[in-house]
C-alpha cells in the first residue's frame, strides 16, 4: 500500500511487532515505581516545597520581595515567563506542524513533547498570575468579566491582554489535542489492567474507547483539523508575547523583527528541552528502539536551523540599530554588548549562536552525550537572551540620573525554583502513569517503517 | 438492543483485513463494525463510510468564536464603557485581531472536539462493548450482528475463515 524510499532508515528498530509496542510502553505504566523514580520525585517535590515557601513569602509581603526597582520594573518574572512559554512551543509544533508535513518521526516523541508543553505553559502562567500580587483578584484584571466597578472592562488595545488570550487558548488547545491522542492508549491500558482500581481509572480516562473504524475515521479528521488550527496558534503565541515588547517605546524592544525572531527562538529552546527530557527518558525506560539516533538527529537539525535564524536576528538588530541613525537605539545595543551586562550578552551569543553550530558535524549531532550537553547549553542561552532583552534595555533608561542595576533576591530565585519543582513533578507523574509514547500511532507505522518489514 | 449475538472474525494484518471486508461485503453480509488498535489506512472506503463532517462543525464553531470576540470587544470598548486610550478610536479594529484569532481557534477546537465526543459516545462514564480485549493491543476484529443477517453461524464462520480470519469467535451481549 504505502511504499517508502529504500534508503530511509527504519523509525522503529529492534524488529518490534505491534504487540511488542503495547508491551514495551504499557509495562512502564503497570510496573511498580522504581527506586530511581522515587528519588527523582523526592528531589522535585523538594524543589517544589522550597519554591512554595518563597511564593508564600511573595504573596504575604507583596511583589516588593522581588529585586525590582523604579528603573528595572521587569526582570526575572517576565524573563522566566517568556522562557517557559518558549519551551512550551516544541510539543504542539511537533504534533501539529509535523503532522501536516507528514513527518513520521514525530510519532515516537509527540506524546512526551506535548506533555512537556503543557507543563511548561503551566509554569509560565505562574509568573503573570503571581506578579499581580493578589492573584485572587487577578481574574478581573485579566479577563473581561462583569465586576462591581461599574463594568469597567479590560483594555483590548493592550498586548498584555492579548497575551492572556493567546496563552490560555494555547494551553487549552494543546491540552485537548494531547488528551485526544491519549484516549486510545488509555483504552489499551484499561484492557490490560489486572486490578479493579486501575481498570476503573483508565476506563474513565479512556472515555469508553472501543476502537471502532467509524470512531477512528472521525478521530483522524479531528486530529488533522486540530493540527491545522494549532499550527497558526503556535506561531501566534510567541508573536503576541513578542508584542509585549515590540509595541512599547523602549529602544531595544520596539523592533519589527521581534515576532519571527521570538518564534524561532521559542522553537529553538523547545526542541532543546525536548531533547534534554527525551534523552533521559529513553535511557531510563530503555526506549532506544523507539527514540532512535535518527530521531535525535532530526531534532538537532531543527536546532541548527532555528539557532541560526536566532543568530541572524541578533545581527539584524545590531545592523538596524546602526543603520537607523537613532542615538538612543544605537546606545541600547552598544550597552548590551559592552555595558555592565556584557557577560549576559556574551553568554547568550555563545550558547545560542556559536555552540549549536557544532551540530553541523554529523559525529556531534548523532552523539548522545554531546546532544544532551548542548541541549542544556541552549536553554541556558535562551534564558540569557530574554534576560538581556528585558533587563539591559531597561536598566539605562532615558534619564541617566535614574540608571540602575538589577540584583535578584532569594525570592526571585525561589519562585524560579518553584516552577522547576512544578515542571519536574508533573513530568515525572506523567512518565509514570501515562504512556510516554503514542502507542496507536507507532503501531500504525510498524509495517511501513519497522525494521522487520523494511 | 438486548440479547445481541455477534460473530467475530479476528485478523492479524491490516492488508488481509481490508481484503476480507471487501469479500464479506461482496457476499452480501452486513458488517456491524470493525475494531482496530490503530487507524487503518483506507478502511473507510472499503466499509463504505462517508468522510466525517466534523471539519464543517469546526468551521461553524470557529465562526461563532469570531463573532463572539468581535461582539465582546466592540460592545465593551465601543458602547458599554468607551475610553480614550492613546488617542485611538473607541473601536480600533486592528487591536481586536489577536483576540478574534484566539477565540476563533479556541471555539473551533473545543466545539469540534466536544461534537466528536458526543457523536462517538465518548465520555468518562461510558460502558463500551468490548468485543475482544486484544482489539486495543494488536488484533483487528470484524463484528457481524447475527440478527441482522440471514446467513447462519456455520456459513458465516466459513466465510470469515476463508477471508483470512485467524480465529472466529462468538460473543453475546445481554446488557444495554
Amino acid at each position: 500500500m504505502t511504499s517508502e524510499s529504500v534508503i530511509r532508515e527504519p523509525l522503529v528498530t529492534g524488529g518490534k511487532t505491534v504487540h511488542d509496542v503495547t508491551e514495551d510502553i504499557s509495562r512502564r505504566v503497570e510496573e511498580k515505581p522504581t527506586r530511581l523514580w522515587m528519588i527523582a520525585m523526592a528531589i522535585s517535590l523538594g524543589l517544589l516545597a522550597v519554591g512554595a515557601y518563597t511564593v508564600f513569602l511573595l504573596l504575604w509581603n507583596g511583589v516588593g520581595m522581588w529585586g525590582l526597582n523604579k528603573t528595572v520594573g521587569w526582570a526575572w518574572d517576565i524573563t522566566n515567563f517568556v522562557w517557559w512559554v518558549g519551551i512550551g512551543h516544541a510539543g504542539t509544533l511537533i504534533s501539529a506542524i509535523l503532522l501536516l508535513f507528514r513527518q513520521r518521526w514525530r510519532m515516537s516523541i509527540n506524546r512526551a513533547a506535548e506533555a512537556m508543553t503543557i507543563f511548561a505553559v503551566i509554569c509560565a502562567l505562574q509568573f503573570p498570575i503571581l506578579h499581580t500580587g493578589r492573584p485572587w483578584l487577578a481574574i478581573y484584571w485579566m479577563f473581561p468579566l462583569p465586576n462591581t466597578f461599574g463594568s469597567l472592562w479590560v483594555n483590548f488595545n493592550s498586548p498584555l491582554l492579548w497575551d492572556v488570550f493567546a496563552i490560555s487558548t494555547y494551553f487549552l488547545v494543546s491540552l485537548i489535542f494531547w488528551y485526544i491522542g491519549l484516549i486510545p492508549d488509555f483504552a489499551t491500558i484499561r484492557d490490560r489492567a489486572k486490578n479493579g482500581i486501575s481498570k476503573r481509572i483508565y476506563g474513565a480516562l479512556s472515555f469508553g474507547w472501543d476502537g471502532a473504524a467509524k470512531t477512528w475515521s472521525r478521530y483522524e479528521t479531528v486530529a488533522l483539523v486540530l493540527a491545522g488550527l494549532a499550527t497558526p496558534l503556535v506561531l501566534s503565541v510567541h508573536t503576541i508575547v513578542s508584542m509585549d515588547f515590540a509595541t512599547s517605546v523602549i529602544p531595544g524592544w520596539h523592533t519589527t523583527i521581534f515576532p519571527p525572531y521570538f518564534v524561532a527562538g521559542a522553537i529553538f529552546s523547545g526542541f532543546a528541552m525536548v531533547l534534554t527530557l527525551m534523552i533521559v527518558t529513553r535511557k531510563v525506560y530503555k526506549l532506544e528502539d523507539y527514540i532512535t539516533i535518527q530521531h535525535l538527529e532530526m531534532m538537532n537539525i531543527v536546532i541548527i536551523i532555528t539557532g541560526s535564524i536566532v543568530g541572524v536576528a541578533y545581527l539584524t538588530e545590531l545592523f538596524i540599530a546602526w543603520y537607523s541613525g537613532v542615538e538612543a537605539e544605537q546606545y541600547a545595543f552598544l550597552n548590551r554588548a559592552t555595558g555592565p551586562y556584557w557577560w549576559a550578552y556574551a553568554a547568550m551569543m555563545t550558547c545560542n549562536v556559536v555552540s549549536p553550530q557544532l551540530f553541523w558535524f554529523k559525529k556531534i549531532r548523532t552523539n548522545i552525550a554531546a546532544t544532551f550537553v548542548l541541549s542544556i547549553i541552549v536553554n541556558i542561552g535562551m534564558w540569557f537572551e530574554r534576560f538581556v532583552i528585558i533587563v539591559t534595555s531597561l536598566h539605562r533608561d532615558f534619564l541617566p540620573s535614574s540608571w540602575a542595576m538589577f540584583y535578584p533576591t532569594f525570592v526571585d530565585v525561589g519562585v524560579y525554583v518553584f516552577t522547576f519543582g512544578l515542571f519536574f513533578t508533573a513530568f515525572f507523574l506523567f512518565a509514570k502513569f501515562f504512556p510516554v509514547i503514542n502507542m496507536a500511532e507507532v503501531k500504525s507505522i510498524i509495517k511501513i517503517s519497522g525494521e522487520k518489514t523494511k | 438492543m438486548s440479547n445481541s449475538k455477534f460473530i467475530l472474525g479476528v485478523y492479524e494484518e491490516e492488508d488481509i483485513l481490508l481484503l476480507a471486508i471487501k469479500n464479506v461485503r461482496a457476499a452480501g453480509v452486513k458488517i456491524h463494525e470493525v475494531y482496530s488498535p490503530f487507524p487503518v489506512h483506507g478502511i473507510d472506503d472499503v466499509l463504505g463510510y462517508k468522510r466525517s463532517k466534523l471539519s464543517i462543525a469546526a468551521f461553524m464553531f470557529g465562526l461563532l468564536g469570531t463573532s463572539l470576540a468581535l461582539t465582546l470587544q466592540v460592545g465593551m470598548m465601543g458602547f458599554d464603557w468607551p475610553m480614550i486610550i492613546g488617542g485611538k478610536d473607541f473601536i480600533p479594529y486592528p487591536s481586536f485581531v489577536p483576540v478574534i484569532f484566539e477565540l476563533t481557534v479556541l471555539l473551533a477546537a473545543y466545539g469540534m472536539c466536544f461534537t466528536f465526543f458526543i457523536i462517538s459516545d465518548l465520555k468518562p462514564w461510558a460502558k463500551p462493548r468490548i468485543f475482544d480485549l486484544r482489539i486495543t493491543d494488536d488484533k483487528h476484529v470484524m463484528a457481524i450482528d447475527l440478527d441482522k443477517n440471514h446467513l447462519d453461524v456455520g456459513k458465516l464462520d466459513k466465510l470469515l475463515k476463508d477471508s483470512g480470519a485467524s480465529e472466529v469467535n462468538q460473543k453475546n451481549f445481554d446488557d444495554v
